[in-house]
């Protein structure tokens, strides 16, 4: 790979286990910037676990995690790392204390120090972005619909511009319709900041939408990776079973 | 280690044998590992605390929270054992003719030992278990870590201004339950006990020193710091769903009354040794 391409965020052989149960064996990922992975998978192969190790929000027993080169270890680079990135929750975790506007601007007000006033304009310039009217600013989150719920924490993740934004499951427990103008939304931001994006999913529809590339988590490891377009004729049976659903094949369904 | 097959007993009976001690072993590691935790947190919270970037908006809703809305609590608790305490002495005395003491002995039971305690357990119930639900709640919604992601400090943002909320509200809290248990007392004895009102009003008034109720000022500010750190610890420790949320919400309410009676006898062998 040339340097103008050198990933900004890479996983090496990151191992991670809670008590007895190993749930990351060694998972190698890198993203080039601009570009977006999405990561597939059954439930609890550690999907999660991955990007909040990738995150700082825990601590791997074994590998390296860099971001744009560096090794974010100790406390100040994970600091730098959230500094760059943004994170869209899967509950969407907005913080039910403050007003919608409050939570959208949380960085601006709290890390960057900017005045009320203004933190509040850029706040409804980046709900503009999302598709929500200013009027949605001084609501509480618990007065949203969980698609709006979505949206705005879409733009809490968006507004201080991060070179890396990662989705946990961002369309799940939306109706078809509203999953997919979370989809569009997530591409078009994504796209408009240039920044690259990693998305963990199991809705087929979701990754191909998002997606340049597709990476698939199985028993702890990435097993297989490729482009959006080599779903279909992966080659690999594991893939080919998740991609079409099916309860036959080398997975054991999760229940 | 290579040697150990040969010396080791019969590995069945080894288990039977070793159980209880193994019990009692896990146990008490087990306990010191949770007073590491406690105070390990504890002391990045109180840093926390004394870092000059303070929260004042989250702080004055926290004062809100914590001191205003938990006065009628603390206001009835104290009118109530104003008044039993005030019925009790009144019997009590009167065995040895001592009975125009309830003035003296009310306010002085209320102002170093029943305000501070009893406030401090009731706030125990109300708002150690308050706060840890609500934490615990925003630990399993995944907020405290998309409080991370967004460079903000859970112990800054959440825990500090919780904590200073409760050292500064438990004492004024106090003051106001001396006052109304004094009252409490002195609605017994003037109703039901033939007391000179203003005279109860007068002996309470000259006999309190301020070493009286400094002391249980002390106590209240000590308290309102357990309280709120112990509701802060478990909702941070909080997992797994309403369930955890539950329990953490329980263990903070126990740990809170437990380490509030305990240091109550610290503080007050404290006080008596220095003579406050």
């Amino acid at each position: 790979m040339i340097a103008q391409n050198a990933p900004i965020i890479e996983l090496r052989n990151v191992h991670k286990a809670f008590g007895p149960k190993q749930v990351l064996r060694g998972v190698d990922l890198a993203v080039a910037p601009g570009q977006s992975l999405v990561i597939i998978g059954g439930s609890g192969t550690g999907k999660s676990v991955t990007i909040k190790c990738a995150l700082g929000l825990m601590t791997p027993e074994q590998g390296e995690i860099l971001f744009d080169g560096e090794p974010a270890t100790s406390p100040k680079a994970i600091n730098a790392v959230r500094r760059r990135t943004g994170m869209l929750f899967q509950g969407g975790a907005l913080f039910d204390s403050m007003a919608v506007w409050e939570n959208v601007a949380f960085v601006l007000l709290y890390r960057d120090h900017v005045s009320r006033a203004e933190a509040k304009q850029r706040a409804i310039e980046t709900l503009a972005k999302v598709r929500l009217p200013a009027s949605a600013a001084d609501l509480r989150p618990a007065e949203l619909s969980g698609g709006m719920q979505k949206r705005v924490a879409l733009a809490r993740a968006i507004i201080a511009s991060p070179e890396l934004i990662f989705f946990d499951e961002p369309t799940t427990g939306l109706d078809p319709i509203t999953a997919d103008a979370v989809n569009n939304l997530i591409v078009e931001q994504v796209k408009a900041l240039g920044a690259a994006a990693i998305t963990i999913t199991h809705d087929m529809a979701s990754a191909r939408k998002i997606a340049d590339e597709v990476a698939m988590l199985h028993e702890g490891r990435i097993i297989w990776r490729g482009p959006v377009s080599a779903l279909d004729n992966s080659g690999n049976a594991h893939v080919d079973q998740f991609v079409n659903g099916r309860a036959e094949g080398p997975i054991q369904p999760a229940i | 280690m290579t040697t150990a097959p040969v010396t080791a007993p019969a590995p069945e009976r080894e288990t039977v044998l070793l159980r209880p001690f193994r019990l009692i072993g896990r146990t008490v590691i087990g306990g010191f590992r949770e007073i590491g935790r406690i105070s390990a947190f504890s002391a990045r919270v109180l840093v926390a605390c004394v870092t000059p970037v303070i929260y004042v908006r989250e702080l004055l809703r926290q004062c809100l929270k914590i001191g205003y809305y938990s006065l009628p609590v603390v206001g009835l608790t104290a009118v109530f054992i104003g008044a039993a305490l005030a019925l009790n002495i009144y019997q009590g005395g009167s065995r040895f003719n001592a009975e125009q003491f309830v003035p003296n002995i009310v306010v002085l039971g209320i102002t170093r030992e029943l305000g501070p305690v009893l406030a401090g357990l009731m706030l125990a119930g109300r708002v150690s278990a308050g706060i840890a639900a609500e934490i615990g709640a925003m630990r399993v919604t995944e907020q405290i870590d998309a409080l991370l992601t967004l460079s903000g400090r859970p112990e800054r943002f959440l825990y500090a201004p919780r904590v200073i909320a409760g050292v500064v509200m438990l004492p004024l809290l106090v003051l106001v339950a001396d006052i109304i248990g004094v009252m409490g007392g002195w609605l017994v004895a003037v109703g039901a006990l033939d007391f000179n009102g203003s005279l109860y009003l007068r002996n309470s008034w000259s006999f309190v020193t301020s070493g009286d109720i400094q002391s249980g000022l002390i106590k209240a500010a000590v308290f309102g710091g357990i309280i709120t750190l112990m509701g802060c610890y478990q909702g941070d420790r909080s997992k797994g769903g309403a369930g955890g949320v539950g329990r953490a919400a329980t263990l903070a309410v126990v740990g809170a009354a437990v380490l509030i009676l305990a240091s109550n006898y610290v503080l007050t062998s404290i006080f008596v040794r220095i003579g406050l």
